[in-house]
């Protein structure tokens, strides 16, 4: 059975699915429950947003509420995984990341390879990333390639609720460390997801729309900007290929070659800043492996090297837009597009 | 034979004479082999301290978790880690407890309830929250220890831990090492209250301060809190004051330290010296029993050394192993 529901739901079902299915399967996070130890009703939030919310009824004590202490709480999630248990952390913020990274980077990521292969850590740590909710600096960061950068992390940033039970449930069976990233601006889109639990394998990006003339590549929020323009190029005959990557670690190389050698241009769209982001991980990777095939110079369309602003006016400049995102194709499509790679 | 006035039974005391001494013989070879240039990257020794780790580990088991420190060789060798394998992983070959990938610093035995030495200050505390929750959660009455020196307890991540441990009831023993040396920096500079008690009161949990030179202080502190801590009765934190006979690390000139203080430590703190003098003077064990234990000990280590040496390097397939378990 399917029906329409949001991303906020099914990440919601995902975590009910897996907690019934695994009794190893624990939650915890600040106010995942809400009003742990207040006067009032239990399950008072189910998480700042809601994401959690009526798993407590359901599930009871599997579901914790931490204290506000990021380091103790992840870290106790990472200890519980290499004892056993599968813990899904919620992270409110992926910005938080900064007072618990430790954790994460020195601890869960590097337990198999530092201690020969014989620790596992199945810990998934899921939280918001992304702007355009008027949260500023410090509550708005598409941090990905931090993620991406470590090795023995596992990092997925889904673009739609199917996707997002998917790959949450992968996230929760797999057995390495899973940063799980959550678009905020994703959560109320709703699409068709079946009601039973079903699984999407890691490494596989989503060809989300068939074209010949340029490939798009992005994932989270941006997916849909990439649309919008590809769309917006249809009218004009220009056909893109949308890829939507669904994991950025593993990441899926063959389908970003196998379309590029077909289009001959590239276009990579990205939230994070410009440096060093899966923007320009992915066009370096095609620049060495897919040379030839290269008719136009990459095009990459990122945030800019700044923080978030706060001024709505600001923001809604920071994300990339379907225009910048058209801008970018065309500029692949021009002929001085073309020379500079003929140069 | 006198009559034992001891809490433990001679084979007991016997295991625990053994564990200690092996301890000594691994960080006093280390020592010399270091120097000689054998053994790649740096080590921190435990010497001096082996009462802790062992009054300590002598009240758990396989099933019970430790989270350790940078200077984490004694607490391997108290919690049952193969000596070999520990001596090969040092010396960086493939036959290590981690297959030559982690060292004298990432030591680790999940088997043994060993969840790792650990490079990075104060991180174990979380992870042994973690340990002692899987515990509870699966209601095997299993504990979590998390070892910290006197320099680390100014972390974040264990101040936090205390707090978390406490509100989640959890079995955690917070143990703080206490050598009065964060690396070269005196703990009472740098730990802002007189007292670790204060610091476990703060948090709402038992605290307790014991000679860490003295086995059997520390075999009875800590068997009261981890019994409490296994029946429920929440975290405690346990400080034991204690002596490092080396530097933070080999190499340490340990211009920092007082004159004559090594040798004063050495001389009237060897916590060896204190067990072997106390069963002895009691009648419950002789002093030839303790150096046939010397000889087999020493044996240990030289073969540790040994095969070691001898055993094969890890090859270049073994730098992409196991980074993931799938990809």
């Amino acid at each position: 059975m399917s029906r329409k529901i949001s991303m906020k739901q099914a990440i919601n079902e995902a975590l009910d699915l897996e907690m019934r299915r695994d009794p190893t399967v624990i939650v915890m996070g600040e106010d995942i429950v809400g009003g742990t130890g207040a006067q009032g009703e239990d399950d008072a939030w189910g998480g700042v947003l809601g994401v959690t919310k009526g798993l407590y009824a359901k599930h009871g004590n599997r579901l914790m509420d931490t204290p506000l202490s990021e380091s103790a709480y992840i870290g106790a999630a990472v200890g519980a995984a290499a004892c056993g248990l599968r813990p899904v952390a919620e992270l409110m913020f992926l910005d938080f990341m900064g007072v618990c990274f430790d954790q994460i980077f020195n601890q869960a990521a590097k337990f198999r390879y530092m201690f020969g292969g014989k620790a596992e850590t199945p810990v998934v740590i899921r939280g918001m990333v992304g702007a355009g909710f008027r949260a500023a600096a410090q509550h708005s960061q598409m941090l990905t390639p931090l993620f991406t950068h470590i090795p023995g992390l596992k990092v997925v940033c889904p673009s739609n609720a199917y996707d997002a039970k998917g790959l949450l449930i992968q996230s929760i069976r797999d057995n390495d460390p899973v940063i799980f990233c959550e678009h905020k601006n994703l959560y109320g889109l709703e699409c068709e997801v079946p009601a039973e639990s079903y699984a999407i394998p890691f490494g596989e990006a989503n060809v989300l729309r068939d074209g010949d003339d340029v490939t798009i590549v992005s994932y989270g929020l941006t997916v849909h900007r990439a649309m919008e323009a590809a769309t917006a190029l249809a009218k004009d005959g220009t056909e893109a290929e949308v890829i939507d990557l669904r994991t950025l670690s593993p990441i899926d190389w063959d389908t970003i070659v196998e379309s590029v050698e077909r289009t001959g241009r590239l276009v990579v769209v990205d939230e994070a800043h410009p440096r060093c982001n899966l923007a320009t991980d992915i066009a370096a990777f095609v620049g060495q492996n897919a040379f030839g095939a290269l008719k136009a110079g990459i095009q990459m369309v990122t945030a800019p090297h700044t923080p978030v602003p706060f001024a709505p006016s600001l923001e809604d400049l920071y994300v990339p837009s379907a225009d910048s995102i058209a801008s970018a194709v065309k500029r692949t499509l021009s002929p001085k597009g073309a020379r500079s790679i003929a140069a | 034979m006198a009559q034992n006035p001891f809490p433990l039974g001679k084979d007991e005391l016997l295991k625990a004479y053994r564990t200690m001494r092996t301890i000594r013989e691994f960080e006093e070879r280390l020592h010399v082999d270091f120097a000689k240039g054998d053994i790649p990257g740096f080590v921190h020794l435990y010497a001096g301290e082996e009462a802790c780790a062992t009054g300590i580990m002598m009240h758990l088991n396989d099933n019970d978790r430790i989270a350790s420190t940078h200077r984490g060789h004694g607490h391997c060798i108290a919690k049952g880690v193969d000596v070999h394998a520990m001596m090969a992983e040092i010396y960086g070959r493939s036959t290590g407890a981690c297959r030559g990938k982690g060292g004298s610093m990432h030591i680790a035995d999940l088997s043994k309830g060993m969840m790792g030495a650990n490079g990075i200050l104060g991180a174990g505390a979380p992870l042994i929250c973690g340990a002692a929750l899987a515990a509870k959660v699966r209601g095997d009455r299993g504990v979590g220890i998390t070892f910290v020196g006197d320099g680390a307890s100014n972390q974040g991540t264990f101040l936090e831990s205390l707090n978390l441990a406490a509100v989640w009831n959890l079995p955690v023993v917070f143990v703080v090492e206490n050598n009065g040396y964060a690396e070269s920096t005196a703990m009472e500079w740098a730990v802002s209250c007189d007292s670790y008690v204060d610091r476990a009161t703060g948090f709402g949990m038992p605290g307790v301060t014991v000679d860490g030179t003295d086995f059997f202080a520390v075999y009875e502190a800590a068997g009261e809190i981890i019994r409490r801590a296994r029946d429920g009765g929440g975290p405690a934190l346990l400080e034991c004051n204690m002596v490092r006979f080396y530097g933070h690390f080999e190499g340490d000139a340990q211009t920092y330290r007082a004159k004559g203080e090594l040798e004063a430590i050495r001389a009237t703190r060897d916590c060896l010296t204190i067990l072997s003098e106390r069963v002895i003077e009691a009648g419950v064990i002789g002093r030839d029993e303790l150096q046939t234990i010397d000889r087999e000990v020493n044996a240990l280590i030289e073969d540790a050394v040994r095969a070691a040496k001898a055993a094969p390097l890890p090859v270049a397939e073994d730098l992409l192993r196991d980074v993931y378990v799938s990809y």
